[in-house]
């Protein structure tokens, strides 16, 4: 019954997780069995769209867990752990608005139309609306009243990175709304393909190679104070290529 | 035979109904206690089978609605004929059943067999009696109510008046009177104007056994309301609303998930609620909204398997619980065919099971335990061996005796006290 034998603690609960390097290597199993759980809850709300109406109250409770998951991701570990080298309080504005520069660029390099970067930080800091996805237009993309950009996140903690599953869960809820077959497309363009594999999810992550939703954030998230585009650059053309390989594969 | 999807006795526990995942009620019904046989109390036999829904497509959407039923509910008796409504994920419908013993014949226009008679070879005229047939049960379709639900429908209720009735889906709650329909009030709408910002759905609601303006309705954030339709058309404020303090050291990432209450139920009296959550039942007075006045773990030794459960998905299991008669005690059911009771009044619980290979006809059944430490007992079950895709979900306690039916996947079983 239970999958694949792998040992699993249950969580215990919110550790309150220092932002020291140290303080977080030794805890590196917490932050691995939230990061798998995270990612067995967006299999599930991705999955769950591929059935005959999907059970609404199914989906809410994922949608929630991974909601809570990402709230306390953004708290502790995972953004404190990586700008150890940042002075005084992390400038988060400025981590959010590297990894949307990475993202919306990641977007460029796949052929998406977006804005470019000076509009986009500005927009970001403007409207909240970060995500660039496939069905952003150049100029009003980011004032389109589309409810995929609105974002009850985003409305509670405008700080946060969002990451690319929050796109997802938006993409879920509208795409529960309307029920058209070409946003069912859209969600899963961007989905890394390993995900529809359990065993791919669980054997990645154990071997640690898979790069999920928000271990790709991570490694965009430049550890210096200038967020310099050519650090993205490299990073997104590392991500692309293992993103290469776990497609062929 | 498909699998059982909901169990329900009438008012008297006459009849006890079954809907199943294929469409089809299958109503039983206790036989007479004959001087013949004393030592055999009334069993129950099949009365009546009949599909009540129909798999459908919504062209709209381009979405199967499932066949299954949903929930039954008995109408009051009034008169010969027993009625019932049962529902699927999206229409509910008001169903006849009723006996037919008798046949008219002597028919004047028409011979026995129903051809026309040639109106010229009449020569006198008689008055057709009737006369006894082999009984036959017919059940018809009295009302349909469709379309008036945008979500999935998980309870129906018969008011106290039994006038109207309602229907709850995920975010809506609908009251009908039995008479129309091709109307019916809104009477709760939880469903946010952004979608997006949808975090909490309802799960089961009920009318209040003898006040016909009072209704509940349970979350999946483990909240219950309590709303009176006299205030407003509109009952989006409750009037009580019931809640336990969240228990900090409990706190997981399934906090929220295991909390999602799967049943809501009024006692008899109408005094109490009880709630089914994924480990435990709750059971609240009407008159303190703050927590509980008592708490049963039906199966805490799954609380460390919290995350197996998730990734298979069992964490989204909806059990029912029942009263019984006098409320003094609750039922529900567990995995591996195992189902508890807990009597409130002496806090004693028993874990039975419902299984052929297990136990015989007519042999009483006996008490089955857990193991959770190390060292398992003779006749104990580690939690590590539960089956846990054999899960009783489905319930329903004799009004007034205990009698109990269990659904077990596709099997009914019946359970009487033991006759001494």
């Amino acid at each position: 019954m239970f999958m694949r034998g792998l040992k699993r603690k249950c969580f215990d609960g919110e550790e309150d997780i220092e932002g020291t390097l140290a303080g977080i290597k030794a805890i590196p199993s917490y932050n691995l069995q939230r990061q798998s759980l995270l990612d067995m809850s967006l299999v599930k709300l991705q999955l769950c769209h591929m059935l005959v109406e999907p059970n609404l109250c199914r989906s809410v409770l994922i949608a929630n867990t991974v909601r809570q998951i990402q709230e306390e991701m953004t708290q502790d570990g995972t953004w404190q752990m990586i700008n150890t080298q940042s002075t005084g309080q992390a400038p988060l504005d400025r981590l959010v608005s590297t990894d949307i520069l990475c993202r919306s660029s990641r977007d460029q390099a796949e052929g998406k139309h977006v804005p470019g970067y000076g509009t986009f930080n500005k927009d970001f800091e403007s409207d909240q609306a970060q995500d660039s996805s496939e069905t952003l237009s150049a100029a009003s993309s980011v004032q389109a009243p589309r409810n995929l950009q609105s974002n009850v996140w985003e409305m509670e903690n405008p700080q946060e990175n969002k990451g690319n599953f929050q796109k997802s869960l938006d993409q879920i809820f509208e795409t529960l709304e309307n029920k058209s077959p070409n946003s069912v497309e859209d969600l899963f363009s961007e989905v890394d393909n390993s995900y529809y594999d359990l065993d791919t999810m669980l054997t990645g992550m154990m071997s640690n190679t898979k790069m999920g939703h928000c271990d790709s954030i991570e490694t965009f998230s430049s550890p210096t104070n200038t967020a310099s585009n050519s650090n993205c650059k490299s990073d997104l053309n590392e991500l692309d290529h293992i993103v290469e390989i776990l497609v062929e594969s | 035979a498909d699998i059982i999807s909901t169990v329900e006795f009438n008012h008297t526990g006459e009849l006890l109904a079954t809907g199943d995942k294929g469409g089809r009620v299958v109503i039983f019904q206790r036989e007479q206690e004959s001087k013949n046989q004393p030592h055999r109390r009334g069993e129950y036999n099949v009365y009546s089978t009949f599909q009540s829904h129909e798999p459908e497509f919504d062209y709209l959407k381009s979405l199967e609605i499932e066949e299954k039923i949903n929930k039954i509910r008995w109408l009051p008796q009034q008169n010969a004929a027993y009625f019932l409504l049962s529902t699927n994920d999206k229409t509910v419908k008001l169903w006849k059943v009723s006996e037919r013993d008798k046949r008219p014949e002597g028919y004047n226009l028409k011979d026995e067999d129903g051809r026309l008679r040639d109106p010229s070879m009449i020569t006198m005229l008689r008055v057709p009696v009737l006369r006894p047939m082999d009984l036959m049960v017919e059940a018809t379709p009295r009302r349909v109510f469709a379309n008036a639900h945008t979500y999935h429908i998980n309870s129906i209720s018969v008011n106290s008046d039994y006038e109207t009735y309602m229907s709850a889906d995920d975010l809506r709650i609908n009251l009908w009177n039995f008479e129309i329909t091709n109307q019916s009030f809104n009477i709760v709408d939880i469903k946010p104007a952004n979608m997006e910002e949808l975090t909490e759905v309802i799960t089961a609601a009920e009318f209040h056994p003898h006040h016909c303006n009072t209704f509940v309705y349970s979350s999946s954030k483990g909240t219950i309301r309590l709303c009176d339709m006299r205030t407003a058309a509109l009952c989006d404020r409750h009037a009580k609303f019931f809640e336990e303090p969240e228990d900090p050291s409990n706190r997981s990432f399934f906090s929220e998930i295991i909390s999602s209450i799967s049943d809501v139920k009024f006692s008899h009296s109408g005094r109490y609620i009880m709630t089914r959550d994924y480990l435990t039942v709750k059971v609240w007075d009407l008159n303190m909204e703050n927590r509980p006045i008592e708490t049963y773990q039906v199966h805490d030794y799954l609380r460390s398997k919290l995350c197996s459960l998730y990734e298979n998905d069992c964490i989204f299991d909806k059990f029912e619980c029942v009263w019984n008669g006098p409320d003094s005690v609750i039922m529900t059911g567990s995995y591996n065919n195992f189902f508890r009771m807990f009597d409130r009044n002496t806090k004693r619980d028993v874990t039975l099971e419902a299984s052929r290979e297990n136990s015989k006809p007519r042999a009483i059944l006996k008490p089955r335990k857990v193991c959770v430490g190390g060292k398992r007992r003779k006749d104990e079950i580690s939690v590590d061996s539960l089956d846990f895709s054999k899960k009783i979900l489905h319930t329903a306690w004799h009004p007034s005796e205990n009698i109990i039916a269990v659904a077990a996947t596709n099997n009914l079983y019946i359970f009487q006290d033991k006759v001494n």
